[in-house]
């Protein structure tokens, strides 16, 4: 049986164009196996999520450095329901105050890394908790 | 009853808490098999005299203040006058961030350094769609004069000094701040600050870009032509390094792209039919002052040696104030942990002193809670005594450079020279910055750099403390909370302004600004008429689009 590769889009949402870390975890995934599609800088939700549907991505890696997560996640998030892709595991990256935390998993994000995260950390999280597709 | 010592104050059945910090280091702290700098360049056990091979103290020293000014560019430096203790900042609206100006300078602050936030400096007003979210929170929302009026209200211009971090739309935000100066009735010739507007390092790492790059550069070119007739004591440039370090390159590559960027401007200026000597001696550079103490300080004086023979063969500069390169410092924003954040503190003194001991101009020391948010007033205070407490309290503005003539400093100076020499050669025969831009190879450097780096993190061979060793538990930290209600008001503000202004006027300078970018002018004169106008920041970026056209990036990963 051939399985398939776990497939990630990292994006790049608001205006910010501080991209180390977005690159970093792209190629991180990638020597883990993963396919990895990587949006570019200054992506609106909408285009994430249309990226998204149409990588058929099991994976959305959000990048966010500027203090717009509580505007961009939630936004996002919302978007992904309206296209019935709940199934999709969005993770957050950046520098996130610990106290928005509980509010962004809530809005259905399911993990924000800090800075100081290891990419080992990040490859395992994704390896664990994607839904395996047929 | 008095407590014995070891007993706890609490009853209960949990074992004695951990000490914080471990005494023996742990196992895998064993100390490594190849001792290299945070760039990853080799270092020997030992310097000698042997190492120095063709050094010559005459050649490649001197005297300080003279050529080729490895020992600083002032004869005396800091006896005669310390650094300027610069701190950048900047959030919310002009009011929250004038408070905050006022406060600095209170404390003993000698300039200004202006954030602005992330609309600002892609050109976006406060208003726009993109901007949602992300209006104050990065720095300060500045859309039209009025808001610059608000944010140097009180503060006389023509006695402070002030940099402005802004790249893409620089000659629009310098306009709005000689518009301040004129109602103020400072004379422009007294002005005196610094522009980042370094729009090539944009390409190559911070990606804070609008335009492609040969109009890009044409409004750079238009700020240093206009500067040198209009306000001869401001730097309309600042040639950053700081952000390409920060986007992960090693030392060497910092240094070079940064003097290789400078090359590329000197070469346009003289294009536009400037003389070298007319507007050199006002360019200024930004570096990084990141953890590595040795390395750091060998990168200042190395880039002082470069700049000032680049300048004397490459271009034929007579000025010797063409030669010397000023530079401003900040430390490794990068560098600093989210985890055990009051270790940051230690780490900005340290990167700190090896700005000071290089020689910079200025400085900026980033505050303990940097990887968290913006900092509080106390977290920047404090970053602000670290610099006060290296210039009073630890000796080393004493001495001019104290580190002169080590076999080792001397040794890794010549190193880091070289290999910039080299990525400089490599760059001029793929034809200049643009040309290297376009074919991603500055980018591609610095993103290996940068991977490379993060897997020596990943497997212990880099030790981060608090991060990937000698970790402990820790209590949240008290952050800055950024008022969410900034873009309203803002938005508020600007729908104000565009009743109560002349639609007309805004109109008809608009106009002349787009004929203008058509040919060939300088547009700074059209800039500034605008702004006059109270055309926004986002309208006169628009105007300049239709003409210009907007730069997307080939990303790479």
């Amino acid at each position: 049986m051939s399985e398939r590769k776990i497939r990630v889009l990292i994006a790049k949402p608001g205006l910010d164009g501080h991209d180390r870390g977005a690159k970093i975890i792209a190629r991180a995934l990638r020597d883990a196996g993963m396919e990895v599609i990587y949006t570019g800088l200054r992506q609106t939700p909408e285009m994430i999520a249309s990226a998204a549907e149409q990588e058929d991505v099991d994976v959305i890696g959000l990048s966010i450095l500027s203090g717009a997560h509580n505007t961009i996640c939630p936004e996002l998030m919302k978007l992904l329901r309206s296209k019935h892709m709940d199934d999709v595991t969005v993770v957050l990256g950046g520098i996130i105050p610990e106290a928005d935390i509980p509010g962004l998993k809530k809005a259905g994000i399911a993990e924000v890394f800090l800075p100081g995260t290891s990419t080992q950390e990040i490859v395992d999280f994704v390896r664990s908790h994607v839904r395996s597709h047929d | 009853m008095r407590k014995k010592w070891g007993e706890s104050s609490r009853v209960s059945n949990e074992k004695p808490a951990k000490p914080s910090a471990e005494i023996e280091p742990p196992r895998s702290a064993a100390r490594p098999q190849r001792f290299t700098t945070v760039s990853g360049h080799p270092i020997r056990q030992l310097y000698t005299s042997a190492d120095l091979g063709h050094w010559d103290p005459e050649r490649d020293l001197g005297q300080p203040g003279e050529p080729p000014y490895t020992r600083g560019i002032h004869p005396t430096m800091y006896r005669g006058r310390l650094w300027t203790m610069r701190q950048f900042a900047g959030f919310g609206s002009a009011e929250d961030t004038n408070a905050r100006f006022r406060y600095l300078l209170a404390q003993g602050q000698t300039g200004l350094s202006v954030a602005f936030d992330l609309p600002t400096l892609m050109g976006y007003d406060s208003d726009h769609p993109l901007s949602r979210g992300e209006v104050g929170k990065c720095g300060v929302a500045i859309s039209s004069l009025a808001d610059m009026e608000a944010l140097f209200d009180q503060i006389p211009l023509a006695e402070v000094t002030t940099s402005m971090t802004i790249n893409s739309p620089a000659a629009i935000i310098w306009a709005m701040y000689l518009a301040v100066a004129e109602k103020q009735g400072a004379d422009w010739k007294l002005l005196s600050g610094t522009l980042q507007n370094d729009i090539l390092k944009e390409y190559i790492a911070q990606k804070e870009y609008i335009y492609p790059p040969e109009p890009s550069l044409r409004l750079v070119i238009d700020t240093f032509e206009f500067g040198t007739r209009h306000t001869p004591r401001f730097n309309p440039i600042s040639i950053s390094g700081y952000h390409i370090r920060e986007a992960g390159s090693t030392a060497i590559q910092e240094l070079a792209f940064t003097l290789r960027d400078g090359i590329e401007y000197v070469e346009r200026g003289i294009q536009r039919g400037l003389a070298v000597d007319e507007f050199a001696p006002r360019l200024s550079f930004f570096f990084n002052a990141h953890n590595d103490f040795f390395e750091e300080i060998a990168k200042y004086r190395a880039a002082r040696r470069i700049w000032q023979q680049e300048m004397r063969e490459r271009f034929g500069a007579k000025d010797p104030r063409s030669w010397a390169l000023r530079f401003h410092s900040q430390t490794a924003g990068c560098s600093l942990t989210a985890q055990q954040p009051y270790n940051n503190v230690v780490r900005t003194a340290i990167q700190a002193l090896a700005a000071v001991v290089g020689g910079t101009q200025s400085l900026h020391t980033n505050s303990l809670d940097e990887a968290w948010a913006l900092p509080t007033e106390f977290a920047a205070t404090l970053a602000l005594r670290t610099q006060q407490i290296i210039a009073y309290e630890s000796g080393v503005t004493n001495i001019v450079d104290p580190l002169g003539g080590s076999y080792f400093v001397e040794t890794l100076t010549n190193e880091v020279e070289q290999g910039a020499r080299e990525y400089i050669r490599k760059i001029d025969t793929l034809g200049g910055m643009v040309a290297a831009i376009e074919r991603s190879y500055p980018q591609r450097e610095i993103a290996e750099a940068s991977y490379r780096y993060q897997q020596a993190v990943d497997s212990k061979e880099k030790i981060i403390v608090g991060v990937n060793e000698y970790v402990s538990e820790e209590q949240p930290l008290e952050i800055l909370q950024i008022d969410e209600g900034v873009g309203l008001r803002q938005e508020e503000r600007l729908r104000r302004l565009r009743m109560e202004r002349s639609g007309e006027e805004v109109h008809r300078r608009l106009d002349g600004l787009r004929r203008a970018a058509e040919g060939t002018e300088n547009l700074m004169p059209h800039i500034y008429e605008a702004v006059k106008a109270y055309a926004t920041l986002g309208e006169i970026c628009d105007a300049l689009r239709t003409v210009f056209g907007a730069y997307e990036e080939v990303a790479i990963t």
